[in-house]
Parts: C-alpha cells; sequence; structure tokens
C-alpha cells in the first residue's frame, strides 16, 4: 500500500471510496475529494496513486462528471510527468462519452508530452515517445506542427531514434512533407546500417501518400551503390508497386543496376520478383534473370530459388523468345539436381503445368499486379481514443501493442491489467478482419450447411433482371451507426463469397447496395441493403430463386456476422 | 509497485539489490537482467523489458544501471521518476552518484531504500484502509519479506503490503531516519566531476564554487552543518538547432532549467529573482526591450509564485539536496543569435576519389564570452582511407573514427573565426549518375555535421539570475555562500551540408 502523505488523507480517501452515503450524495463527494487532491502533504507519488484510485469511481451525471473533471484539472499542469499521465488517463476514461473534452485533454497534454519527449532523461524520452504514437494513432493531426520535435539528433540511443522515425512516418501532412523527408534522407546514409534501414522503410511508408517525392529520393540512395541501402529500397520499391501501381514505371527506370549489390535474400527475393511481375517494361530483366540461373547452384537461400521458378516463369509469357532457354535450363536443374525437396516440388509443378498448355499457366500465373486498395484499408483503420484510454499511462504503449499481446499470452490468465478490446489489435495488424471474427465467418457456412461458391460472376444485367422478376422473400433490420465504408465492407462480403453488384459511394445519403451470392445447389441470393440518412439501421430485403426458408435463414445470419464484424471495426 | 530493485555497475556486476516482495527470482535476476541488455535484437528498446511475467524497467545514470521489477501494468512515467528521484537521492547522501560511492556506502543505500521504499516507522498506519480495500478491491496474496531489516525496532512496525510502493522521497522525512553516514574516502579528484553533476564542476574561470563542493553528501550529518552553508543555483540550458545547407535555420529548441542544490538546513526560505523582462508565451510583453521570451514554464510544487507575476521573484524554502526549481521550453524564436555559423564547401573529384572539405566556424557569441570543449562530427562516405589536414590553431587537433571526421577545439572566443582544410582519398565512390565531374554537389554520405560544446556564463535565452537572497540568518557563522552559475550546451546542433 502506498503512503499517501498523511493520516488525514488515507481517512478522507477512505470516506469517499468506501462509503456509499458520500458517493450517493453529490455534493459530499465532491467535498471528500477536493479535501483529497488538496491535501497540502499528498506527495507526486501520493498524487499518481489517487489519480489511480479515482478510476475506479464512474460519476452517476454529467454535471458531476464535469465537476470532478473541474476539481482535477490543476493535475494536469504539475510539473511531474507521472501525476499529468495519470491525470490525462482518468480524464480520457471519465469523460469517454465526449469526445471533444477528450480532444481538449489531448490537446493540453501536448505541452508536458514534447517536454517529456525532449527530456534529458533518455529512458523519460521513450515513454513519452511510445505515447505520443498511441495518441497519433487516433488523431494523425495532433503533432504535426510540432514535428520538428521529433528529429533525431546523432549521439541519441538506437531505441529512441526508431521511435522518432516511426513518429516523423505518422505525423506527416501536406505541410511539412518536405521538410520530413529531407530529414528521413540524412539517416538513410547513417553509420548504423539498421537505422539507416529504418529510415529507407519510414520513406516507403510515406511513400504511399507522397509516391512521386519518396520515389525520386528511394532512387536517388541507389546510386550510392551500397548492399545495405539497395536491399531495402528494393524491398520498399516491391511493397509500394502492389499498393500504387501509378508509380511502376518509374520504379522500373531506377531498377537497372541494382542486381550488382544485392547479396542478402529477402533483397534478392524482392528483386526476383519486381523483374518477373514488371519484366515487360525492364529492357534487360531476362539477362539478370539469367544471371541468376547461372548462378542457382551456389544459391543458400531456397526461397530465391523459388521465387527465380516463378518469376522466369512469368516473364516467359510476356518475353518468351528471350526466357525460353533460360527457364529450361532452371527447370532441369531444380528438377534433376535441386536437393531441397521444396523447390523441386515448384519445379515439377511448374513443369507440369507448362505441359498442360500455355493458356492455363497464363490463367493460373497471371494474377493481378496490384492491390491499391490495402493502402486504402490499412489507412482508414484511425482508432477512436476510448480503444485505448485504459492503457494510456501503462506499460502496453511503451512494450507496444503487439509485443504486449504475446507477453499477456504468455502470462495467461492471471493477468490482472485491464483487458484489450478485441477490435483494439485490428489497426497495429493491419488485416482486413480481426483473426477471430475470420474464424467465425469462415465456420458458419459449415453450420448452417450453407456453401456459398467461390466465383459466383454475375454481370449487371442479368442481376437487374432477376431482381424485378423475384418477390423479396425476406426483409430485415439491422442496427447500424456511422457511415459506411464501401472498401471496406466489399472485402468483407467478398471473404464471404458474397459478390458486390453495386454500390453507392460513401457518404451518399440514401445509401443502396446490392450483392448477390449463389450456393453450391445453385440457389441465388440477391440482396439490397438500404441506409436512410435520419435512422440509425440498416434495411436488407433478400430475394431467392427458389423458395427455401432454412439456406435463407444461415445466409442472413452470414450477413449479420459481417455487419456485425464492420460494426465493431467502426466503433 | 515494485518487486526488486537493484543496481548494477555499467559492466553489469551487482551492487545493491533488494527484494520487496518475495514473490520472484532470487539474485540471479540482476545476472538475467544484465544477459537480457547486452542480448537484446537491434530494434528493440532496453528501457522496459520482459522476462516470464515481469517487467524489467531501468534507467542509466552515470553509468550505473537503476533497475526496478515489477509484475504490474504500471505506469511508466511514475516509475522512471522514482528511479531517477532515487538516483537524485543517492547522489544527494553519497555525495556522487557512482560505482566507487555506491560500493562505499552499501549500508547507507540499504537503510535508504528501506525508508523509501518499505515502510518507515514515523508514518502513519492505514492497516484499517487496507482492510477494507482488500475486500474486492486488491485481491492478492501477501508475502513477507525474506529478509527483514537489519533494525530490530522496525519488525513491530512491519506491514507487509508496503513493501514495494513509495513511502517518501522528500529528504526532510528521510532525514529523521537515515543513521549512517557517508563514507567519502577519497578527496576530490578532477577527473571525477567532468560528466556526472555541474555543481561545482571545473571551468575556466576562478568565480565559480570549489570544485570540491560538488561531490559532497547533502545530507551526511547533522554536526558539520554550521561549517558548510552553501547554495548552488544553476540555469542550465540545452539547445537543439537545425540548420539547413543554404544557412537558413530550420529548429531552434531550447530547453531550460533552473537547478538547485542546498546544503542549508531545511526550512530556511530564499528568493530567486530572474530577469524582470522574462514573459511567459507568445503574447505577454513586458520591459522596454524585446524581452526574454520563452514558451512554457513549469515549477516545482514547492516553489510560492506570489511574486512571480509582479517582480519575478520566485520563493521557496528547499529541502537539502538537488531540486529543480523551474524548467521552461523556448522553440524557434531566439532573442540572441545563434553561438556557430559553420561555412563548409566541398570540393570533389570523382575521377580520382578526391574529396577535399574545408571548413570555416564563426562563433558569434559577444567577445568576451567563449565556448569550450568545441568538437565537430561530420559523417563522411564509406571507404574513405586517407586524411590530411590544415588546421587553423596548433590547439586543435582532427582524426578519424567511426566512418566520421572529428574536429576538436578545445577553447573557442567569442567572434573568432576558425577554419579547416581536410583532404581525403575516398576510392570507388560512386558518383550521381548524369551529371559531369562536378564540384558542386557533395557526394552522399557525407554530412550532415554536427556540433557539441558547453558555453559557460551564458544563456541562449538571455535568462539569468538576478538575486538569489536567503531570509535564513545562521547563528554564530558567516553568511551562507551562495553561488550562481550560468551554462548552456549543445543538445545537438546539426548542420546540413
Amino acid at each position: 500500500m502506498p503512503y499517501l502523505g498523511s493520516e488525514d488523507v488515507v481517512k478522507e480517501l477512505k470516506k469517499a471510496l468506501c462509503n456509499p452515503h458520500i458517493q450517493a450524495d453529490r455534493l459530499r463527494y465532491r467535498n471528500v475529494i477536493q479535501r483529497v487532491i488538496r491535501m497540502p502533504k499528498l506527495d507526486q507519488w501520493g498524487q499518481a496513486e489517487v489519480l489511480n484510485f479515482l478510476l475506479r469511481y464512474e460519476p452517476r451525471s454529467e454535471e458531476e462528471l464535469f465537476d470532478i473533471l473541474n476539481l482535477l484539472d490543476s493535475f494536469l499542469k504539475s510539473s511531474s510527468p507521472g501525476v499529468v499521465m495519470g491525470a490525462t488517463k482518468l480524464f480520457l476514461i471519465l469523460a469517454k462519452k465526449f469526445p471533444h473534452v477528450q480532444t481538449d485533454v489531448l490537446v493540453q497534454v501536448k505541452g508536458p508530452l514534447l517536454a517529456a519527449c525532449s527530456s534529458e532523461s533518455r529512458e523519460l524520452c521513450f515513454a513519452a515517445l511510445c505515447h505520443v504514437r498511441q495518441i497519433l494513432h487516433s488523431l494523425p493531426g495532433h503533432f504535426s506542427s510540432h514535428y520538428k520535435k521529433f528529429f533525431c539528433s546523432y549521439s541519441e540511443p538506437h531505441y529512441i531514434k526508431l521511435q522518432k522515425v516511426e513518429v516523423l512516418c505518422e505525423l506527416v501532412n501536406d505541410e511539412n512533407v518536405q521538410q520530413v523527408l529531407e530529414e528521413l534522407r540524412g539517416y538513410c546514409t547513417d553509420v548504423s546500417a539498421d537505422f539507416a534501414q529504418a529510415a529507407i522503410f519510414a520513406i516507403g511508408g510515406i511513400a504511399r501518400t507522397y509516391t512521386d517525392q519518396c520515389v525520386q529520393i528511394l532512387t536517388e540512395l541507389l546510386g550510392l551503390r551500397q548492399e545495405h541501402i539497395t536491399t531495402v529500397v528494393v524491398q520498399t520499391f516491391r511493397d509500394l508497386v502492389w499498393l500504387c501501381p501509378q508509380c511502376t514505371e518509374a520504379v522500373c527506370q531506377a531498377l537497372p543496376g541494382c542486381e550488382e549489390n544485392i547479396q542478402d535474400s529477402e533483397g534478392k527475393q524482392a528483386l526476383i520478383w519486381l523483374l518477373g511481375v514488371h519484366g515487360e517494361r525492364i529492357p534487360n530483366a531476362p539477362y539478370v534473370l539469367e544471371d541468376f540461373v547461372e548462378n542457382v547452384k551456389s544459391e543458400t537461400f531456397p526461397a530465391v530459388t523459388m521465387e527465380l521458378l516463378t518469376a522466369l516463369l512469368r516473364l516467359f509469357l510476356s518475353r518468351p523468345a528471350e526466357c525460353q532457354d533460360t527457364l529450361g535450363r532452371l527447370l532441369h536443374y531444380c528438377i534433376e539436381e535441386e536437393k531441397n525437396m521444396a523447390v523441386r516440388d515448384r519445379g515439377l509443378f511448374y513443369y507440369r503445368l507448362l505441359l498442360a498448355g500455355i493458356d492455363e499457366v497464363k490463367r493460373i500465373l497471371c494474377s493481378p499486379k496490384s492491390d491499391p486498395s490495402l493502402g486504402l484499408l490499412e489507412d482508414q483503420a484511425e482508432r477512436p481514443v476510448n480503444s485505448w484510454a485504459s492503457d494510456f499511462n501503462t506499460l502496453v504503449p511503451v512494450y507496444g501493442k503487439a509485443r504486449w499481446a504475446t507477453i499477456s499470452k504468455y502470462q495467461g490468465a492471471e493477468h490482472r491489467g485491464p483487458e484489450l478490446p478485441d477490435t483494439a489489435s485490428f489497426a497495429t495488424s493491419g488485416p482486413l478482419i480481426p483473426e477471430e471474427n475470420k474464424e467465425r465467418v469462415q465456420e458458419l457456412p459449415d453450420s448452417g450447411a450453407l456453401v456459398l461458391v467461390p466465383n459466383c460472376q454475375l454481370t449487371a444485367e442479368y442481376f437487374e433482371k432477376t431482381w424485378f422478376s423475384l418477390k423479396v422473400a425476406h426483409q430485415q433490420v439491422f442496427p447500424w451507426r456511422g457511415a459506411v465504408h464501401p472498401d471496406t465492407l466489399q472485402m468483407a462480403l467478398q471473404v464471404v463469397n458474397i459478390q458486390t453488384i453495386a454500390m453507392s459511394r460513401a457518404g451518399a445519403h440514401p445509401w443502396k447496395a446490392y450483392l448477390s451470392a449463389q450456393d453450391d445447389t445453385g440457389c441465388l441470393f440477391l440482396t439490397e441493403l438500404l441506409l436512410e440518412s435520419e435512422n440509425s439501421e440498416m434495411q436488407i430485403s433478400v430475394k431467392q430463386n427458389e423458395p427455401r426458408t432454412e439456406t435463407l435463414n444461415s445466409f442472413i445470419s452470414v450477413l449479420e456476422t459481417v455487419f456485425g464484424t464492420i460494426g465493431d471495426i467502426k466503433s | 509497485m515494485i518487486s526488486q530493485f537493484f543496481i548494477l555497475s555499467s559492466k553489469g556486476d551487482p551492487l545493491i539489490y533488494k527484494d520487496f516482495r518475495g514473490d520472484s527470482g532470487g539474485r540471479d535476476v540482476a545476472e538475467l537482467f544484465y544477459r537480457k541488455l547486452t542480448g537484446l535484437p537491434g530494434d528493440e528498446s532496453p528501457v522496459v523489458m520482459h522476462h516470464d511475467d515481469r517487467h524489467f524497467i531501468h534507467i542509466r545514470h552515470s553509468g550505473l544501471y537503476l533497475v526496478a521489477t515489477t509484475s504490474e501494468n504500471i505506469s511508466p512515467f511514475s516509475l522512471l521518476e522514482l528511479l531517477s528521484r532515487l538516483a537524485t537521492l543517492l547522489g544527494d547522501y553519497c555525495g556522487s552518484l557512482g560505482e566507487g560511492t555506491i560500493s562505499r556506502n552499501v549500508a547507507l543505500v540499504y537503510e535508504l531504500l528501506d525508508e523509501v521504499l518499505v515502510r518507515a516507522k514515523h508514518l502513519p498506519h492505514c492497516t484499517p484502509f487496507l482492510a477494507d480495500m482488500h475486500c474486492g478491491w486488491e485481491a492478492k496474496s501477501i508475502h513477507f519479506h525474506p529478509f527483514p531489516p537489519l533494525t530490530s525496532h522496525r519488525l513491530s512496525f512491519l506491514c507487509p503490503q508496503d513493501y514495494g510502493y513509495v513511502q517518501t522521497t522528500s529528504t526532510e522525512m528521510l532525514r529523521n531516519f537515515i543513521q549512517t553516514e557517508a563514507v567519502v574516502s577519497k578527496p576530490f579528484s578532477l577527473f571525477d566531476l567532468s560528466s556526472v553533476g555541474l555543481f561545482g564542476a571545473e571551468t575556466q574561470q576562478s568565480k565559480v564554487a570549489p570544485s570540491s563542493a560538488a561531490s559532497r553528501p547533502v545530507l551526511s550529518s547533522r554536526s558539520d552543518q554550521s561549517q558548510k552553508n552553501e547554495v548552488f543555483l544553476d540555469v542550465v540550458e540545452r539547445l537543439s538547432v537545425l540548420i539547413a545547407s543554404n544557412g537558413s535555420l530550420l529548429k531552434v529548441d531550447v530547453q531550460g532549467e533552473i537547478r538547485l542544490k542546498s546544503f542549508l538546513p531545511s526550512g530556511s526560505e530564499m528568493r530567486i529573482g530572474l530577469t524582470e523582462e522574462f514573459c511567459v508565451g507568445k503574447s505577454e510583453l513586458r520591459g522596454y526591450g524585446p524581452g526574454i521570451r520563452v514558451d512554457e514554464v513549469s515549477f516545482h510544487s514547492s516553489v510560492l509564485l506570489e511574486e512571480f507575476e509582479s517582480h519575478r521573484i520566485l520563493r521557496l524554502q528547499p529541502p537539502q539536496g538537488e531540486l529543480t526549481v523551474m524548467r521552461y521550453q523556448l522553440s524557434d524564436d531566439l532573442p540572441s543569435p545563434l553561438p556557430f555559423r559553420l561555412f563548409p564547401s566541398v570540393q570533389w573529384d570523382r575521377g580520382s576519389g578526391r574529396l577535399q572539405v574545408y571548413l570555416k566556424l564563426r562563433c558569434d557569441l559577444p567577445p568576451k564570452s567563449q565556448a569550450l570543449n568545441v568538437r565537430l562530427h561530420l559523417p563522411l562516405p564509406r571507404g574513405v582511407i586517407s586524411l590530411s589536414q590544415e588546421l587553423s590553431g596548433p590547439e586543435q587537433k582532427a582524426e578519424l573514427g567511426d566512418g566520421a571526421l572529428h574536429w576538436d577545439l578545445p577553447r573557442v572566443q567569442g567572434g573568432s573565426q576558425l577554419s579547416g582544410l581536410f583532404q581525403m582519398d575516398v576510392p570507388g565512390l560512386p558518383g550521381p549518375s548524369g551529371q559531369g565531374p562536378s564540384t558542386m554537389a557533395p557526394p552522399l554520405g557525407l554530412g550532415p555535421a554536427s556540433l557539441s560544446f558547453e558555453l559557460p556564463r551564458h544563456t541562449c535565452s538571455g535568462l539569468q539570475v538576478r538575486f538569489l537572497r536567503l531570509a535564513f540568518r545562521p547563528c554564530g557563522n558567516a553568511n551562507p555562500h551562495k553561488w550562481v552559475r550560468h551554462l548552456s550546451h549543445s543538445d545537438a546542433y546539426v548542420i546540413r551540408i
């Protein structure tokens, strides 16, 4: 039990927090709290503890809440960071229904946090930076005007530099992008290879929004011809091309010559992938791959050989004349001499695929070359303050959410800290649907004896014709809050094999969408979603071409799950 | 709540180990911590580490690791603050904080830890409160401490729930209960003073305090109080600056602190007068000149501010020991010119791989001031093999190391201009494609240059202490000595090339 300054404090606190009569009487409760927090003997440790106790109290009315907040306001100005952060957490949690109050508090705490970020104590600085990142997840513009505070100095320890680079990456906006990029470019040539690579990845992250400037910087870095830089730049290019197809041309022009400066497995894989997928735009792509094939015997990483097989086969489809001979040699080597079973199997697989005819190969290998929607989905993962308020001023932001999850799993059920809400893991890990929800979604069709067919391709005309010829089989209303993110919804529906025929754009009133699905018996489900602007309900009308109630019910429940999941993400 | 606390030397030898809760491993925890620390992958931070169900949180202070372990999801800010407070306290009691002083004063350190983190007998009970708290609030098993405190009279007050919680860190409370005297075996040596604290550190002028002042325990004894009535007041500013390659200023950031180290008996009141033109915030206007403006100020909770608004006077009754009276920040708007300007010119012949860097450093301080320990650090492209140099002064030194050029200037007088010409060979450095044999574009990997320095008797914000008055009159002894110092030093002073 911490020492709280004096016996009086303890007595008062006990009254306030244990006596139901006082709690029932708003005025007396207020007085007690007032007396406690005005105790002159309460030192900073005591203050931090009292703030911690007050977290347990739930104010009964709005008036009372604001009363308490006013009383505690002075703690936000304390000179001790521990007290300021404790008060901030209390404010965030008490005001969980008042987002504007939360934003106000975060604005107030900006000063102390920034001061801690440039504190002389490295450790304090690190903890503050972690909390800045946490706030940035919810309020991306919050620290944008203070970006200079997060520039690194060469004498700082590695872990602080890495945090600062992450922060810079997250607070970038139209006004500061030029300066931030210039600063990051300086880091790319740092003596520490790790730090240089982190800076390059950070530029890659910014490139999703500010593509042209970043690609230009990355291209210049290739001119350094240093292995540790080139390999990371090429990996960044690979990720970028997938998310932002508009930069493909620039990347393809930058690639020739890179192969001389890449030695590690990750970098080679990235380069080979790029050469395979976008090889038709790179004049010397077949010859670079040929060099790799020449040296395949001394290749130590099986993953590189696998990548090489796929890339060469892809390039063969677009430039057969230049690749045929090389591909033959590589296949021969993989099938006859390679000792690694995975590589051998892959070689045999491609060989048999080629035997099946070139059209078949094309159908299987020519997948989409980019997926811009993936980047958009990640951007939307803006978290509300309430999802992390209970983690504020704890070890969770300091470890980072992902690491904390493994730690608390390790600690098992006896872990006493505040439980994270399930959806909170969404934004950091980035997948569309949280793991547990995904499983739930995929289990459902099995249990309901409803199997939706993946590739049910209906044309819009056919849909329209069928829609008007059928009667509404089922109509239902789901609760819904806020606007709809069409991309998110579409992706989520795709996971359960429901195809979107048409959709209004985001924010339209009323908002409508048409969906179709087909089960394994050929039964068609046509659905209309309707969201009126004023009421918070999603109206659903389902039509079916064969009247079967049990499959209809399971179909409705699948829809319900999807909406539940999307709702979770949004709230 | 802290489970264990230990202090390791920079090489990982445990100096102090204390288990408060008895709920986790033995002494080998300290070794485990050091193993984890040294074997940490590069992208993870060492500040908070995790093993089994235990979190290690540590700070590095004067070459020592002060580590706390806990099994709770505790507030990192409070814990880090507590560790730095402990470091200050230990410094106050043992003189200075260091491997030697800690190992000489083991008994004192344990006693101090007992008072700070274990229940002290002078503090009131809160058992009834605890009884209430335990019904539903805190369902935790109670462990008894495996090593009871040394003094037996404390046993009757033993209250195990208090173990590992902060009881008090105020020197006033502690002074009544710490019995052990600090052992200060060594007379002071100049080498000990260089980095740790500023108090009494050696500087050029004889005006400052004798250097032995700092490494003296503040709170050691009651007997010799009369001989040493001293107060040290330091205004320390850290400067971080970023200058673009065209000379324009991108960022200026000043973090200032007023630190007080008092050897006076507790409860003696003092008044600190600051420059009257001192303005807080962008809008305030005082005095006739441009004023001295800072963006934000925070004060220690013991500072009374009734005279601050009218006369810029801080009133306080400092406890013995070290205390940060005031902190302030200032960004983007510096009243005085920057202390240093660097004018680099780079010539680079790609064909022969010869790189020539000419650096001209101008010190814009007032002529009477000077900068000490100036060091320029210039990262170079990879593969630099030889260095030839022409420096403007004999006391300067330049060398290659760590992929960078270091240029040491022990002393730079205000208003002076120094230069250095450096020639290096960089074989095989590729140039930016599409340019001729350029002498314009510097090769990638060169720069940015960063400077580190100290500016004694100079504050970048212009803030000065006008006076320091003590209301305290010691009986039968001369007036207490008051030492006021101003100092600025670089945190990051970066100039892009």
